[in-house]
């Protein structure tokens, strides 16, 4: 145990060092941008062997660590925001290439206005690209999950790139003891890097020209076989760490309080902390209620989901993003699992925090109490959107 | 810059059965490049036509390694490969082998960074004058007068001299070159792979499709550029700026062909009126000029990389 007072950006470039990866490529955008200059800071002293390139643009930098990694190394670069959506299409070209590869997001608004605090439209822009994409908790959790995707990634069951969220400011600026774990105990843990094929003058391999409707089809099936089997991976790799290191997460999910829980309310990222807090007083007052706190949305822990809330009374959903015109992505999510399984329990879809408003957990625990009192009295129902509207802190319906 | 044709390899770098249409200048250019550079390349092909040319997966028609990306990360992902080359030992030529368009216009940024970090890669622009994959439309490289399907009425604007451009960056190695003179292109390709850092070269690759001449004419059109002065072939290397030795001769104007029996072949061209043909004579007589003058402040020993950004 070597124990750190770390921001989140830190603990995450501390897990890269741990990883020993060897080609970072990053560009600067607020609020990654200690992480870039924490690695450059290691790689310019000497104590992280790899090479640093200082790319014009964040395409360039996920094209870069993609060149890195289908050459054979191991290969890291992070972003946010607007520097996330700009390299949009080669998230898509990376995964399909199946390639493991890791990628730090730290969770921030989109313009305009501008915004660089937290929210999680940037990383659920990406969940259709074929990603695993995971979100941290806390600063230790950003540095764990950014260990483990190195091994997650590299499973030869697995071969997909994989994201570690973590919260703007919340996460990636504040400081909190990270055990960042003995050098020989990680590379004793972490195999030498693998992959499905290299690609260099020895190796005659041919990558990405024009494939028949038919073949491409095949292809596409591989990487949702693929994300399938991440699901079994990343169990195996948490319980394991758990093991070894003695942190264990629970693997797509954290239930907390949720097994004997009637209520639960569905979070991810930073804020989860504070539903656990709002949950404790809430229990401490008598109401049985729970968190199922979403660790990885991409492969979608659909059986745990299931398994966990399907017998509920109520689960109300926490969304810090909005797909426009449709409500927030965990809500639209989770609530499609539960629908498959006969009748749902009463849902409701909350959207709030959006741009890095504050949501204390007193007011999560006015929420969820809101939507407590709003099933005891009503009966069933489902609410896709409330917002939990600043300045006058009341409610919003959208259908 | 002597080149023997019996130490070139015979190996086919292109096989059998590629997907190029007759006549076409990137499959040959694709030959010349195995040919100076063997086993040891390793390409990094973005979207164009030379994505197409490969054929159908799981076959390929390139004796390569090759990696295909999206349009505008040719010159990033090279750059990363190069890296990860470096750390982990392993020798190779990275390559980067794009169009006019996947260089000049949508990749332009990450080619100017690549070449401003002096990354470790061998960038060829394959220059048919326009975006051909997608059926003819202007890029910032097609030249003055050329009708494209976006340019109905012909292209109002001259072509970008990205080769300067490329030797403002200070790298250590830009040339042009043109597929019609595979030994000036071998002997370019084999000293650009012996430098250690960016090196840039130009390819001209007239193509029978987008500018609209007859197949068989392909090395013909790309001749004539040479000779009537369009197109001229150069190296700048050690801060030495060198007009090649097949376009050395025109640096008189009298030898020079004139301009229309290049622009009568292809039938990009027809609609020129006669200011139009003055003022694609003007050009050339300007970019020789221009030309003639970096020559001759180089051998003054002047870093000409310092004079273009002036200028
Ligand atoms: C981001 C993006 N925009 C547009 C395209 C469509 N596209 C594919 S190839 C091409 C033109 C290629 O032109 P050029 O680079 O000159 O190469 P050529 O086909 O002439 O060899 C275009 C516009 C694309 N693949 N990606
Ligand atoms: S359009 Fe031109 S460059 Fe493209 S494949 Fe055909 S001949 Fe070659």
């Amino acid at each position: 145990m070597v124990v750190l007072p770390l921001t989140g950006n830190y603990a995450v470039a501390w897990a890269v060092k741990r990883a020993r990866v060897k080609v970072i490529a990053a560009y600067p955008i607020t609020p990654q941008t200690t992480i870039v200059e924490k690695l450059s800071e290691m790689v310019e002293n000497g104590e992280l062997d790899a090479k640093m390139i200082r790319v014009e643009s964040e395409h360039s930098a996920l094209a870069a660590v993609y060149g890195a990694a289908i050459a054979g190394a191991r290969a890291f670069t992070a972003t946010s925001s607007h520097g996330l959506l700009y390299m949009h299409e080669v998230l898509w070209w990376v995964s399909a290439s199946r390639v493991p590869l890791v990628m730090a997001i730290v969770t921030r608004a989109i313009g305009p206005p501008w915004n660089i605090w937290t929210d999680h439209s940037d990383l659920l822009d990406q969940r259709d690209t074929g990603w695993i994409i995971s979100m941290a908790e806390s600063n230790q959790e950003a540095f764990d999950l950014t260990l483990q995707a190195f091994k997650i990634t590299e499973d030869d069951r697995v071969n997909l790139p994989m994201i570690v969220g973590l919260d703007a400011f919340i996460l990636s600026h504040t400081t909190a003891p990270v055990d960042v774990l003995e050098q020989e105990d990680v590379d004793r843990w972490l195999p030498e890097r693998k992959q499905l094929y290299v690609i260099d003058p020895n190796n005659r391999f041919s990558l990405g020209n024009i494939a028949s409707p038919k073949d491409y089809m095949m292809f596409r099936y591989d990487i949702e076989k693929a994300m399938d089997n991440a699901r079994r991976v990343i169990l195996e790799v948490d319980r394991e760490y758990g093991k070894v290191f003695g942190r264990e997460y629970g693997g797509l999910v954290e239930c907390y309080k949720c097994s004997d829980a009637k209520y639960t309310v569905v979070a991810m990222g930073a804020w989860a902390g504070d539903a656990k807090e709002a949950i404790d007083i809430l229990r401490d007052n008598g109401y049985a209620v729970g968190v199922l706190r979403i660790r990885f949305i991409r492969p979608l822990p659909v059986n745990e989901i299931l398994n966990y809330l399907s017998g509920m009374k109520g689960v109300i959903v926490l969304d810090r993003s909005v797909s426009f015109g449709a409500g927030g992505q965990l809500f639209t999510e989770v609530s499609s699992i539960l629908a498959s399984r006969g009748r749902p329990p009463a849902m409701k879809g909350v959207i709030a925090g959006l741009g890095g408003v504050d949501v204390s957990y007193s007011e999560i625990k006015d929420i969820v109490l809101k939507f407590i009192n709003e099933v005891e009295d009503q009966g069933w129902f489902i609410k896709r959107q409330e917002w939990f509207m600043p300045y006058e802190y009341s409610f919003k319906d959208y259908g | 810059m002597a080149l023997n044709v019996r130490l070139v390899p015979d190996k086919k770098y292109i096989r059998p059965g590629d997907a190029a249409c007759p006549g076409c200048p990137e499959a040959l250019g694709l030959r010349y490049l195995g040919m100076a550079l063997g086993d040891k390349a390793v390409l990094v092909v973005p979207a164009g036509c030379s994505a197409v040319i490969q054929g159908i997966i799981p076959r390929n028609a390139f004796h390569f390694p090759t990696v295909n990306i999206v349009f505008a990360a040719g010159a990033s992902t090279a750059a990363g490969m190069a890296a990860a080359y470096e750390v982990l030992g392993k020798d190779a030529i990275v390559v980067v082998w794009a169009g006019d368009g996947g260089t000049a216009d949508i990749g332009f940024a990450s080619l100017s960074g690549a070449a401003e970090r002096n990354d470790n890669i061998l960038y060829i622009c394959v220059d048919n004058e326009a975006y051909m994959n997608t059926g003819i439309q202007r890029s910032s490289l097609t030249p003055y007068g050329a009708w494209t399907t976006t340019t109905w009425t012909g292209k109002k604007e001259h072509k970008k001299d990205l080769p300067l451009i490329m030797i403002s960056h200070k790298v250590p190695y830009v040339a042009t070159a043109s597929i019609a003179y595979p030994h000036d292109f071998i002997a370019k390709l084999k000293r650009a792979a012996s430098i250690k850092g960016f090196k840039y070269i130009h390819l001209h690759a007239p193509c029978p499709v987008g500018w609209k001449f007859d197949a068989d004419k392909t090395v013909h059109v790309a001749k004539l550029a040479i000779e009537t002065g369009m197109w001229v072939l150069f190296e700048y290397y050690n801060g030495r700026f060198s007009i090649s030795p097949p376009s050395r001769p025109y640096i008189d104007k009298s030898k020079r062909k004139p301009v229309i029996e290049y622009l009568k072949l292809q039938g990009r061209f027809r609609g020129l009126s006669k200011d139009d043909i003055e003022r694609i004579e003007k050009y050339i007589d300007d970019t020789w000029s221009w030309y003639v003058l970096l020559e001759k402040w180089s051998n003054m020993g002047k870093d000409i990389s310092r004079l273009i950004e002036r200028q």
